[in-house]
């Protein structure tokens, strides 16, 4: 199983990312993204960081590379495809996912071990969880509150699109505690927190972001 | 006006020049003009005064850091030693780790976000241009008191820009120090350390060798910022009246930063490079003198071949100008396709200003006219050097003993223990440390509030580094000596409660002035201190960073060295954290108390700092580092006792996993909580480990006391009883309530 990690100038954690897919059992294959070569692989990670320093608007520079292209085509066929933080930004800006993130609340960047619940396991990224399962996953970010329309919102909730959503305290003013969300067709899933940061007990808050991985393994598998 | 060149320079001999304005002294002008025979040129006087400032050249401090050399360990470990941008050593397995701390105390008052952020930038680009990949950052910060009002301008910018551009660049940040105290209001210490990784044949050094062989600036344009940092901001001492000064603030872009690291990284493993440098204090002038005075020939310039931000800047502006995110290379001629490619492919841009010569001179041309011609050495290495006065400050002759009523019963012992607690030096940092990231990498063994910082360093076979970085700047106010060997031992300690052996060390020095004889003899005592415990406990200093001038009119900052330790762990699945892990464990102090309040910040708390430090005992440290090694399997949790003595100890201990304690102590029970006698720490095993810590202990001539047991949600001490939230609301609310 072949899972490919793009690094865009300033990605930062797409060597954890590569790291969660070798851990899981897959083959982890490192994409550059001025190529618009996706290497054959099965599904793609866009990993947290600081694309092109998030001038502009975070992600919104990155959106325009030669490799976010085929992606995106890819991904309006269904392929899987997962943004983690400064990645989740990038699915927004390409209008993959709907929605924005804007600056947290209190306006720090903030680090820190949170509890979520995961809402939605028919996703391929995230079907090895159980519904309402409570996990803890870093997140490390700056702009990490979701803001859509009501009416967006409404559809999110409606059809069941949530995937992560904050327990305990919401960290950063997100609309309806939403920490991740997934497209109509379930196969590009958008979330803040790092789950390639909690893969090992020895370096994380806990091991329950592995699952995100050996999942996406095993829908291919299912294939 | 006019380009001064070396022909009008020789024809105008009497032409008046602003040595002055640039912070020279009128004897330092006097030996340039006899170095050159004439009066230096306008772009040479530019570069001489940035390169003998005193933050370039040491000139107040190489007479004492001498010592250094003289008191050398000798250690297999070192590969490289002082002199480079950052010292290397060997930790095993091929790998090879470099790490120093610098200062940015000045710029950061002036203009805290991106006087912080600047600071961060400039020690990764040192430990890059070593040759590695930068993997951790650490940062010991000091302020005014928390509730002044300046303190609540300077922090926030401060923590923001070490996160902002450190997040940026990916470097998890491990630890560090938030430390407040009235003698910073108006100098601010921001000390950044960064820690990197090597293969030993990857070293790299700042030399330009090989005739014909090319000089190639890469990475950001140079723009007007950060002109005469060093020698305006960094060697002066701030005075009311003053303009902010704040054109010679850099400004940081760490972005591309992080993609002048990628692009570095990669020239490095094809080898494209013969020497290189970065471009930090005194940017152009110091890399290119550096690098000329490093290798065996000279160099020519073009300097208008430079890429610009700002079209308009003059050649004495160029040379001086300290632009971030740059780095200088000496490149073969052969090589010089591929090293284009590369910067191509990370959009960085890459630009031949000149190259080596056959020569012994530093020539630079602006448009074919030549505007410098010097021998380099004289540039970067011949600076003045100044044996200043010192003498023993009469403070210390008026020192008096601690003098504050002790608390005994319950009710007062647990009304001091809440205070202490929440006071700003022990409070909870989480305020600071959550906005930085601490996971990026995916390496973090160990990180803030625990007593070291830890990487893992290789995958397959576990080795890992930790750092811990330390100063107690009231023990160096009552006696600098022992105050440095304190801040020595205290990270020793640091990293191996975490089970790592303690290896090499590096060093910022924050003073005051120079120029006042109490500081210097402050400082002159410190450095002695230093040489002499490295020599004593065997570890190489491997360089280090001195920032002077940390003074307000007459008023100096408390004398503040700050210590790093860097320490190797053979397993990092091995380590042992701060906080109690479960119930039933029992408790175990390791080494005892003295009655002395000295220093202590339950003492800071009464207002009072006492007469005299602790003496620094090295055998009784070394043998407590050899017991604290050697027990880890032994242990569930392992603290250092340090800031705060045990009342802050045991409140880290409790809080991490919300586990109460039981605790029961014999002797003076205010000494027992309160003082900071250095050489202990606390443990906590399983019941029937208990025989093996009694054989241990006695092998390694360590007391050892058990004080109690894990368990409940209450901390209880000697009939005190503190419910844990009543504990955790004390301890975590005080830095939110000040900085929201």
């Amino acid at each position: 199983m072949r899972i490919g990690v793009v690094t865009f100038p300033g990605s930062l954690d797409d060597s954890s990312a590569l790291r969660a897919i070798r851990l899981a059992g897959g083959e982890a294959v490192p994409l550059f993204h001025a190529s618009d070569d996706l290497k054959e692989v099965q599904a793609v990670v866009l990993p947290g960081g600081f694309s092109y320093g998030d001038y502009l608007r975070c992600g919104a520079i990155s959106r325009f590379a030669p490799i976010m292209e085929s992606i995106i085509v890819a991904a309006e066929h269904g392929f899987p495809v997962l943004g983690i933080c400064n990645g989740f930004q990038i699915l927004t800006e390409s209008h993959l996912l709907p929605g924005a993130l804007i600056r947290n609340q209190d306006l720090h960047f903030i680090c820190t071990d949170q509890p979520v619940t995961v809402e939605n396991t028919n996703t391929p990224w995230t079907r090895g969880y159980t519904q309402g399962q409570r996990i803890v996953i870093p997140i490390k970010n700056g702009e990490g509150s979701y803001q859509a329309s009501a009416e967006t919102l409404a559809e999110l909730e409606g059809e069941g699109r949530v995937v992560l959503r904050y327990a305990d305290k919401n960290p950063n003013g997100s609309q309806n505690n939403i920490a991740g969300i997934t497209n109509a067709r379930g196969n590009v899933v958008g979330v803040m927190p790092h789950p390639e940061q909690a893969i090992e007990s020895l370096t994380g808050p806990s091991e329950d972001g592995l699952i995100f991985f050996s999942s996406i393994l095993q829908s291919l598998v299912a294939r | 006006m006019a380009l001064d060149t070396v022909s009008v320079a020789q024809s105008t001999p009497d032409n008046k020049q602003p040595w002055r304005e640039l912070g020279l002294k009128e004897d330092e002008y006097q030996s340039i003009r006899e170095i050159l025979g004439r009066r230096p040129t306008s772009s040479e006087l530019a570069m001489y005064s940035v390169m003998w400032s005193e933050h370039c050249s040491y000139k107040s401090s190489k007479i004492h850091l001498k010592q250094f050399g003289e008191k050398a360990v000798k250690s297999d470990a070192l590969l490289v030693g002082i002199g480079e941008n950052a010292g290397v050593v060997d930790i095993g397995q091929g790998y090879a780790i470099t790490f120093k701390i610098e200062s940015h105390n000045h710029p950061s008052f002036v203009e805290p976000y991106q006087g912080a952020a600047t600071g961060v930038g400039g020690i990764v680009r040192d430990i890059l241009t070593m040759g590695a990949r930068p993997i951790a950052v650490m940062d010991p910060l000091r302020f005014g008191l928390a509730d002044a009002p300046d303190t609540r301008r300077v922090l926030p910018g401060i923590v923001a820009g070490v996160g902002g551009y450190g997040n940026c660049l990916g470097l998890p940040n491990i630890g560090g120090e938030v430390v407040f105290d009235e003698t910073y209001a108006g100098n601010p210490l921001v000390n950044a350390l960064c820690v990197g990784v090597m293969k030993h044949s990857d070293i790299k050094l700042a030399t330009a060798h090989g005739t014909g062989n090319l000089v190639v600036l890469f990475g950001a344009k140079t723009g007007g910022d950060g002109i005469g940092g060093v020698s305006v901001l960094a060697s002066e001492t701030f005075a009311d009246g003053k303009s902010a000064k704040r054109p010679a603030v850099q400004v940081g872009d760490p972005f591309a930063e992080k993609v002048l690291i990628e692009c570095s990284l990669e020239i490095f493993a094809e080898d494209l490079v013969v020497g290189i440098q970065d471009l930090g204090g005194a940017g152009l002038s110091c890399a290119t003198s550096e690098l000329a005075s490093g290798g065996s020939g000279g160099m020519d310039i073009q300097l208008e071949k430079v890429p610009l931000r700002d079209p308009s800047l003059s050649p004495e502006e160029i040379l001086m100008s300290e632009s971030q995110e740059r780095m200088c290379a000496i490149i073969e001629p052969s090589k010089l396709a591929r090293f284009m490619q590369i910067c191509k492919k990370w959009d960085v841009t890459a630009t031949v200003i000149g190259e080596v010569t056959s020569g012994d001179r530093l020539n630079i041309t602006w448009n074919g006219e030549l505007i410098v011609d010097v021998p380099p050495r004289t540039v970067a290495h011949d600076g003045p050097v100044y044996n200043r006065p010192m003498a023993r400050p009469a403070y210390l002759d008026g020192l008096t003993p601690i003098s504050i009523p002790l608390p005994q019963t319950p009710a007062e012992i647990k009304d001091a223990i809440l205070k202490l607690v929440a006071s700003p030096n022990i409070a909870d940092k989480s305020w600071v440390t959550d906005q930085y990231d601490r996971y990026v990498r995916g390496d973090s063994v160990l990180s803030q509030p625990e007593d070291s910082g830890m990487i893992r360093i290789d995958e397959q076979s576990h080795l890992g580094v930790a750092i811990s970085t330390d100063a107690n700047a009231r023990w160096s106010y009552l006696d600098p000596y022992e105050g440095v060997k304190l801040a020595l031992l205290e990270s020793c300690r640091n990293i191996a409660v975490g089970g790592a052996k303690p290896l090499a060390i590096t060093n910022c020095l924050n003073f005051g002035s120079p120029e006042d004889p109490g500081v210097m003899w402050q400082f002159a005592e410190t450095v002695r201190g230093l040489a002499d415990i490295a020599l004593e406990m065997g570890l190489p200093v491997t360089g280090g960073n001195v920032s002077f001038y940390n003074q307000t009119g007459s008023v100096a900052i408390l004398p503040t060295p700050v210590i790093g330790v860097l320490g190797v762990i053979q397993d990092v699945r091995t380590r042992t954290k701060v906080g109690l892990p479960k119930a039933g464990l029992d408790i175990y102090q390791l080494g005892t108390t003295d009655a002395n309040f000295s220093g202590s910040e339950w003492a800071y708390l009464h207002g009072q700092i006492g007469d005299s430090a602790p003496r620094a005992d090295v055998d009784h440290e070394t043998r407590l580092v050899n017991l604290l090694l050697e027990g880890q399997p032994l242990f569930e949790s392992a603290h250092d006792l340090s800031d705060g003595g045990f009342a802050a100890a045991i409140t880290e201990v409790t809080l991490k996993h919300n586990i109460g304690a039981t605790i029961e102590f014999v002797g003076d029970i205010a000494a027992e909580l309160f003082a900071q006698t250095p050489g202990r720490a606390i443990i906590s095993l399983e019941p029937h480990n208990a025989a093996a810590l009694k054989a241990l202990a006695e092998k390694h001539g360590i007391a050892i006391n058990r004080l109690g047991q894990s368990g409940g949600d209450v901390l209880t001490i000697n009939g005190a009883h503190i419910p844990l939230d009543e504990l955790r609301k004390a301890h975590t609310e005080t830095l939110p309530k000040l900085f929201g």
